[in-house]
């Protein structure tokens, strides 16, 4: 495969230096928000006038991040608050709707029953809807349920509208492990609950990494849920705290800066440190098997 | 055969939480909300007196939801174009043997995983034109830099509307051949958009990259060998076999993307607000404020189950048609 891709690397010359051309001018736009957040929230507070926005910092500052962390007592709140309600919120809710999504996955790959046919794209349609659609009766149920306002409720929440691409992920992996395994398991005097104990739970590992790093991101980058449910600045996840701080005109643009690196940091280290799972979570959540 | 009943029953009741929830907080709560577009709920406690179509008659009437409708038409047409154009280029580019491809990929790629709000508060800033006083900012600022000061403009501050005017040449030949409606406003693009389609294609056009690099993956080698050998230039062959072949994954990426366009509102609300006359207002950010900050629940509820038919229409024949073609398989 490699090799006869190699091959095609006989155009030499121009047309290659113009492909790296291309490649690398692309790359730097990409990166360019990036220069821009790090370089501002790592100048001191007298280097940062607007008109100097693209000069590098005259040294390593972690005044911004400081300021943004722990904000400016009695002028406005810092996000370090703010981004532990977000790890609260999203590591239990993560694991929550793993292990539900494997559950369903598994039913519905290997112990189909009249009707899940028809049940698993009714399932599949709740990852597509716009939430504006559900906004409305869910405030007043989590409120009813005394939810509403709270973190476990939007843990609740994130964990039930995580069952369509949880389920979908897991389904389309266990899909690949081969039925025969579970039939003559079946055959042995296993039981539906042996099964996935003994031959699918152990295997699942990759699946695991998959949807949790999915989940992570969506969960941690939600704003719509989180913004809507809950209302007190104190409860709020980092993605709200983080657009109130940028809302604010007394907030200098340096500590929004480094409070939005903040912000993006948790999924940025998973994407670096974990990118092949979160490749292949991606394309499980597009494309069909 | 008693115990093959039994673990049907508990497949059943392995799977009964989900489907139940699933049932009460998707498909119970677009009825309820489907119900609220039909009541009379416009303060913070409930009315639901039933005014049949009223609420949707008075929206499409509303000034404002016209404005949405076309910043979401114009936004998922930009959006979606510079989303594919850029995904397709960069596969393409990557996939001719490139030294430090896997660098190249994640740079391109890992705007997906940070939250829009982030993304907006950046290129907020990013794209800010500045003062006259206090001169350029952002992409301005580096514009200027750069001897490129002409490229200069007021990006999402801007609250021009480009549209046909009715005394143009055009306007008056649309008039003469009866198609006079078309040039009006609401059939134009108003230009702050833009700032919103580059955000949004930042974040999102190396997704677009990842799934045609897999598509093209997928292509065997022999068959543009054999293009190859029949005296085919590459253009040819990214023409009549690459693109056919890649018809799929386009499509993945046009539902994808085109769901995400339809919804679109953190960033929104983190980089541009409602803009100068509702030049960036979506019907999610309408629907939102009016809901939650007017508290018309039956306005929000008719926006949202306006929303909900846009991205079903798209997302409905595309659910049946995977499903059906799995099944065959």
């Amino acid at each position: 495969m490699t090799t006869q891709r190699r091959k095609r690397g006989r155009e030499v010359g121009w047309s290659r230096v113009l492909i790296y051309a291309i490649l690398i001018l692309s790359a730097m736009f990409y990166l360019m928000p990036v220069y821009v957040l790090v370089a501002t929230g790592m100048k001191s507070f007298a280097e940062v006038s607007l008109s100097r926005m693209w000069d590098p910092p005259s040294g390593l500052h972690f005044h911004s991040f400081i300021r943004a962390w722990v904000g400016n007592p009695g002028i406005f709140r810092g996000l370090s608050e703010n981004f532990m309600n977000s790890v609260y919120l999203t590591v239990p809710a993560t694991l929550i709707s793993a292990m539900l999504g494997s559950i369903n996955g598994y039913v519905l790959s290997k112990w189909k029953f009249r009707g899940s046919d028809v049940l698993f794209p009714l399932l599949l349609f709740g990852m597509f809807i716009p939430y504006q659609s559900i906004l409305i009766p869910l405030v007043q149920t989590l409120q009813k349920m005394h939810l509403y306002g709270s973190i476990p409720g939007l843990i609740f929440v994130h964990v039930v509208y995580g069952i369509p691409i949880t389920t979908l992920i897991f389904r389309n992996y266990y899909a690949g492990i081969p039925t025969e395994l579970v039939e003559s398991a079946k055959i042995d005097g296993a039981t539906i609950f042996s099964v996935y104990r003994h031959i699918l739970f152990p295997l699942s590992l990759p699946g695991f990494v998959v949807v949790m790093i999915w989940q992570f991101t969506q969960i941690w980058n939600d704003f719509l849920f989180a913004v809507t449910l809950i209302g007190n600045p104190e409860v709020q996840p980092i993605t709200v705290a983080l657009n109130n701080l940028a809302g604010s005109f007394i907030v200098e643009w340096n500590v929004q800066m480094a409070g939005a690196l903040m912000a993006a940091l948790p999924t940025l280290l998973v994407y670096i440190f974990l990118g092949r799972y979160f490749m292949r979570g991606l394309l499980a959540g597009s494309l069909k098997g | 055969m008693r115990r093959l009943d039994w673990e049907r029953i508990a497949s059943v009741v392995l799977i009964a939480p989900s489907a139940i929830a699933i049932a009460i907080f998707v498909y119970g709560f677009i009825g309820f909300t489907g119900f609220v577009s039909l009541s009379n709920w416009r303060q913070l406690l409930p009315d639901f007196t039933l005014v049949g179509l009223r609420n949707y008659q008075r929206l499409f009437a509303n000034p404002r939801f016209q404005i949405d409708l076309r910043n979401t038409v114009v936004f998922t047409v930009l959006f979606l174009g510079a989303c594919l154009v850029i995904g397709f280029l960069l596969a393409v580019l990557l996939d001719r043997g490139i030294k430090g491809e896997g660098i190249f990929r994640s740079i391109y790629l890992f705007p997906y995983a940070i939250s829009f709000i982030v993304t907006g508060v950046v290129w907020r800033w990013l794209l800010n034109p500045g003062t006259a006083e206090a001169g350029s900012v952002g992409i301005n600022l580096l514009f200027e830099k750069f001897g490129l000061g002409f490229l200069k403009w007021g990006w999402y501050t801007d609250p021009t509307v480009l549209y046909i005017h009715p005394e143009s040449g055009v306007g008056q030949l649309l008039q003469r051949v009866g198609l006079g409606a078309l040039a009006y406003s609401n059939f134009g693009m108003s230009v702050a958009i833009i700032s919103l389609v580059i955000a949004a294609t930042w974040q999102m056009s190396g997704y677009t990259m990842v799934l045609y690099l897999a598509g093209l993956r997928s292509i065997p080698e022999e068959l543009r060998e054999a293009a190859r050998v029949d005296g085919a230039s590459e253009v040819q062959i990214l023409r009549h076999v690459v693109l056919p072949l890649l018809q799929p994954i386009t499509l993945s990426a046009v539902i994808i993307l085109g769901h995400i366009s339809l919804k679109i509102y953190d960033l929104v609300v983190a980089m541009t607000g409602s803009g100068p006359g509702f030049a960036t207002d979506v019907p999610a950010y309408f629907m939102w404020e009016t809901t939650f900050q007017a508290n018309r629940f039956n306005q929000g509820a008719s926006i949202a189950t306006v929303l909900l038919l846009m991205v079903a229409v798209l997302v409905v024949p595309y659910l049946v048609y995977s499903i059906r073609t799995e099944a065959k398989i």
